[in-house]
């Protein structure tokens, strides 16, 4: 277990990181937390030339309130995230996952942006993050653009964030009005790799009818998977609701199966997780309208 | 801190743990005892089978800072086969030559000048493999058309052996109701914190190889090392490492690669340093069996159970790795557990599968025998509508009966089974969960209760393991007895004592127990006594079944420790008598002291009256040998040979466990949740009450983890699916139910201070406790551990339940 000989380039400021990242393109490693990366440098399973430290970079840290989002650094550790009260207000939905996410030590070392880069299937930050709707933030020299990070997950470990490219911000939607969230995951031991998780965002008219909900769904597909449950707009925001928007996102969706769990076992936990954080968020966006 | 004037018993804190939890403890990767160590990294094979048509090293050992690169074949050449108790033509070698038998079976060594440059020549070694079909399915490798993986054996079935004790076809015969349970248990294993590591040196003229590692023993094992490095004993020197970062019995599966690594340093010329890292640990180390047993178990109406067969299929891996096939024979003269069952037969058939070999993991054996015999109990309690205590306390050898012969041979020294069961009644609150279980089976929850009793046998006969010979076999090889304890206790020309156990701890805390029994017959304290644990083979006193396993420090090593302390005494106390001329009847040894029974202020400091057999010779009683270096070995007297109709006593004391596990499973996801779980235990005398609590809590952790977790997935093509520990799931702090802990302590005949060996525990019983719970939580018998989420979930949705 151990790594190949690389080359350690320490990048002091933005500047400098994204000029290194521009040298090595695809034969460079970004090194944020290091929580995933020391692991797959130790087992070879990346064989990089370079390896950029952007942890120096204080650009890349932080926690800021916009004026419709939360804008968190990449380099932000996830302990940081859980502690900040700004985040917990502005975003309830990372503040709800963010204990999902590894162990308390490996938290005060990982960073929301590298686990978004990272693109594990089963990871609950860009679940979050694309449940909520936000967006991803890169850079490169002489240049920026956002990604929905809807768009942004492309498969297992796999993103449309270009070599030269940095990600440098995550931007989350502020939390809205007559709005609750919700998040939970199904793993064998508590901070293991998710078999399934579910986040959900709903919004509840005076009436109590759904006007608004999207179901994020973590570790059943190859990325972050949202379900179309436009069709319950209208319905009632109820337990019975819930289960029959779970069981559809539960019926459409595509699950892999690996040696921990069946692709029925992860349909079957979509339908429990889903309909559980459903209700959650339902009962708690009908909360604030109180 | 003493009770009632003496330390053995008292909650002294472990002298161990300032080192441990300050990060000055030294352990294998910190020494480097000799100058220009080389550092080792293993080529594996890919394949779980496969012919080796070449190797080319050539770019590998031309990579500047590359020190020389070895194959199987060079190893095979320079050393013999490692043998084993079963006699057959199975060529075992530390590294494969010609034909890899597992994935993770080492093919080729690279020594480097560290272990970076030695993984990247790793990478320019080029083997040509001829795959081969893999053995994986153990009821398919007992095939007639089964591929093989040793030819000559001609036969994947290694060893098959039956046994008969009393008249089991008569029972069954006669028998009110039989049932029959088949399994498959779950290979896993032991995830000490530290792996293996070792350091080899081999010096010419004459020839010693020197091999410093964490090995744990039993030392049984340094013959066949010598044996396979082709010197005399006194020319293979093996050195522990102060500590041992956990072991758990694995540790000692690491013997083939001390070999290796000898062989190594010899063909090469420099010693060499090997510290397998987490990958190589999961792929490449031991573990416990998988096995497909069955047990069919005869009751009377009235549960009285009066006949046992077993039916024992163990997955010994690619090779019968020595102790092996000890794993099946540990339990073997126990097999009627805590019962007064008389009629029994065992067959034991051991399988050679593309898999890593097996050796000891915690509870060795255990774990899988329990799991017969108790989910047998509990199948028959509800086959004859009777409650599950009720049906152990019926079944139990009752508490006058002991000493206690057992059916094939054990001594079980002493024990009250019955007053085990009610304390464990009494403090899961039964009556209670009982009417619990009702009102969750009203609601429609699937809520079920398990029990599990175990006899705990500890320090081990070095014999046991002949049984897998026959009593003709046995004959031939010549007598073998016993398993001796030693201990040195010195003082030196200061006064101040050491005390040498040989007992290579991982963690358990016997240098604070040696201390505990050497002040209170010193009259010192704890504090005043440095204890060395570590094996020295040229320089300790040592024996074969020296080491660490089968819980023998508290059942076997304590008595060297009280014999050597107990002459130390004496000399000091006879040196005393004489300087206050008295009779040594009047003198005794406290405070520091020895001194005239009571006349305190007669007294001289123990140091000094030590310190003279140093300073002054010629001023000690007439005849005293001059020095204090007292070595005692002891062997339990118990410990004879296997008679003719195999029977023989295994182990010193018998420990006794009964555990009670109640469940909840959640339909929904297949969480099985432990919402109580009570062990009550019988150590005989306790000899420190925070040791004794560690040790239960770490082998009902290991437990835990074998019923819900831990299993070591193999595909059908014989990959490891587990090789991380991401994939290999051991219990961590989250998933630890709570556990209620009891004691009921019969003292042991056998041992000076009453005590009993302790450290498999729960271990042994976890397992069958929490599966008994899920069958009856369930409704079903026909379930396999370890009940992780989507298989319990599918067992749930097959149907079933019992409300």
């Amino acid at each position: 277990m151990k790594p190949v000989s690389f080359e350690y380039c320490r990048a002091d400021t933005l500047d400098e990181a994204l000029d290194l990242v521009a040298e090595f393109g695809s034969d460079a490693a970004v090194l944020a937390g290091g929580m995933s990366l020391g692991p797959i440098l130790n087992m070879r399973l990346a064989r990089p030339a370079a390896v950029v430290d952007v942890n120096p970079v204080e650009d890349l840290s932080g926690i800021r309130l916009l004026d419709d989002s939360l804008e968190t650094g990449a380099l932000c550790r996830q302990a940081d995230a859980l502690d900040s009260a700004l985040a917990g207000d502005a975003v309830p939905l990372l503040a709800e996952a963010l204990p999902f996410v590894g162990h308390f030590q490996t938290r005060n070392r990982g960073t929301l942006g590298g686990s978004v880069c990272h693109a594990d299937p089963s990871a609950e930050i860009p679940l979050a993050l694309a449940t909520v709707g936000g967006d991803v933030i890169l850079r490169r020299r002489g240049g920026m653009r956002a990604v929905a990070a809807n768009d942004f997950f492309e498969g297992i470990f796999t993103t449309v964030r270009e070599p030269d490219e940095l990600v440098t911000a995550l931007r989350w939607p502020r939390r809205k009005p007559e709005t609750g969230y919700a998040f939970d995951e199904i793993a064998q031991r508590h901070g293991d790799f998710a078999i399934g998780a579910a986040a959900a965002v709903a919004t509840v008219a005076s009436d109590g009818s759904v006007s608004a909900v999207s179901l994020g769904l973590g570790g059943i597909e190859d990325r972050p998977a949202l379900a179309d449950l436009s069709g319950f707009v209208g319905a009632p925001a109820t337990a019975r609701t819930a289960l029959e928007a779970a069981a559809l996102a539960a019926d459409r969706a595509d699950p892999m199966e690996d040696p921990r769990a069946s692709a029925a076992y992860r349909r079957q936990i979509t339908r429990v997780l889903g309909a559980r954080v459903l209700e959650r968020a339902f009962e708690r966006a009908g909360a604030r309208q109180c | 801190m003493t009770v009632d004037g003496r330390w053995v018993g008292a909650p002294v804190p472990r002298k161990e743990d300032e080192a441990l939890l300050t990060g000055r403890a030294r352990f294998i990767d910190d020494m480097e005892p000799v100058p220009g160590i080389r550092h080792v990294a293993l080529l594996r094979s890919p394949h779980a089978h496969a012919e080796i048509l070449s190797i080319d090293v050539s770019k590998a050992a031309s990579r500047p800072g590359v020190y020389g690169v070895l194959t199987g074949a060079d190893i095979a050449a320079a050393t013999r086969p490692i043998p084993s108790a079963v006699r057959v033509p199975i060529d075992y070698y530390p590294m494969a030559a010609g034909k890899v038998r597992y994935a993770g079976e080492p093919v080729a060594l690279v020594a480097a000048e560290d272990r970076y440059v030695a993984e990247d020549a790793l990478e320019l070694i080029e083997v040509d493999y001829r795959p081969l079909p893999p053995v994986i399915d153990l009821k398919a490798a007992m095939k007639d058309d089964s591929p093989l993986l040793h030819e000559a054996v001609g036969s994947n079935v290694a060893h098959y052996r039956t046994f008969r004790y009393g008249d089991p076809d008569k029972a069954f015969v006669e028998a009110d109701r039989v049932v029959r349970l088949d399994w498959t248990f779950p290979r896993y294993s032991s995830t000490p914190v530290e792996t293996y590591g070792a350091i080899a040196q081999f010096e010419p003229a004459p020839d010693r190889y020197t091999i410093w590692s964490n090995f744990q023993g039993p030392f049984i094992l340094h013959a066949l090392m010598r044996d396979a490095l082709k010197v005399p004993g006194n020319r293979l020197r093996l050195i522990t490492a102060p500590h041992s970062g956990g072991s758990f019995g694995i540790k000692q599966g690491m013997f083939p690669y001390l070999v290796l690594l000898a062989a190594a340093s010899r063909l090469l010329g420099m010693p060499l340093k090997w510290i397998e890292d987490r990958l190589e640990h999961l792929v490449g180390s031991s573990s416990a069996s998988n096995r497909e047993d069955a047990v069919e178990a005869a009751f009377r109406d009235d549960g009285i159970l009066t006949g046992l067969r077993f039916f024992n299929t163990v997955d010994v891996g690619a090779y019968i790795r020595a102790p092996e096939p000890a794993s099946v024979y540990r339990m073997h003269s126990a097999s009627n557990g805590a019962y007064g069952v008389s009629n029994i037969s065992v067959e034991n058939r051991l399988v050679t599968t593309n898999r890593l070999p097996i050796g000891l993991n915690r509870g060795y054996g255990g774990p899988q025998f329990f799991f017969a015999l108790e989910r047998a109990m509990e199948a028959g309690a509800r086959a004859l509508g009777i409650d599950i205590a009720e049906i152990r306390r019926r079944n139990f050898i009752p508490k006058d009966a002991f000493p206690y012969r057992a059916p094939a041979g054990s001594l079980y020294d002493a024990g009250d089974y019955e007053a085990g069961l009610d304390k464990a009644l009494d403090l899961a609150g039964y009556a209670a969960l009982r009417d619990e279980r009702v009102r969750a089976r009203e609601e429609g929850r699937l809520f079920g209760i398990g029990m599990a009793a175990a006899v705990e046998p500890s320090g081990s006969n070095m014999a046991y393991v002949t049984l897998a010979q026959t009593p003709e076999e046995r004959a031939r090889a010549g007598g073998r007895s016993g398993g001796l304890g030693t201990c040195t206790i010195s003082i030196d020309p200061s006064g101040s004592v050491t005390v040498k156990t040989v007992s290579t701890p991982a963690g358990q805390g016997h240098a604070t127990v040696a201390a505990q029994i050497v002040a209170d017959a010193l009259g010192l304290t704890p504090d005043d006594i440095d204890v060395v644990t570590e094996v020295d083979t040229l320089t300790s006193a040592w024996s074969l079944a020296s080491g660490n396993y089968a819980n023998r420090f508290s059942s076997v090593v304590i008595d060297a420790i009280g014999d050597a302390a107990r002459r130390v005494a004496d000399k000091v106390r006879a040196i005393a008598a004489e300087d206050l001329e008295v009779a040594v009847e009047d003198i005794e040894l406290a405070d520091g002291g020895a001194r005239i029974v009571g006349v305190p202020e007669k007294s001289f400091p123990f140091r000094r009256v030590a310190a003279k057999t140093h300073w002054h010779p010629a001023g000690l009683p007439e005849g005293m040998a001059p020095g204090v270096f007292e070595t005692a070995i002891v062997s339990p007297l118990e410990l004879g040979p296997p008679d003719d109709r195999d029977r023989v006593a295994s182990a010193v004391t018998f420990g006794f466990i009964c555990d009670l596990a109640a469940v909840e499973i959640d339909p929904g996801t297949g969480k099985v949740e432990v919402k109580t779980y009570v062990s009550v235990h019988d150590v005989g005398n306790v000899l420190n009450p925070l040791i004794v609590e560690g040790q239960i809590v770490g082998g009902f952790a290991h437990g835990v983890g074998g019923a819900l977790l831990e299993e070591m997935v193999y595909d059908a093509d014989g990959n490891p699916l587990s090789g991380t520990l991401a994939d290999y799931l051991c219990v961590t702090a989250p998933e630890m139910p709570r556990l209620i802990i009891g004691h009921v302590g019969t003292p042991s005949p056998h041992t000076a201070l009453g005590s009993k060996g302790m450290g498999d525990g729960c271990s042994m019983l976890a397992p069958v406790a929490i599966a008994n719970a899920v069958a009856d939580a369930l409704g079903r018998e026909d379930i396999d551990p370890p009940f992780t989420l989507n298989k319990v979930w599918e067992l749930v949705a097959e149907g079933g339940g019992a409300g």
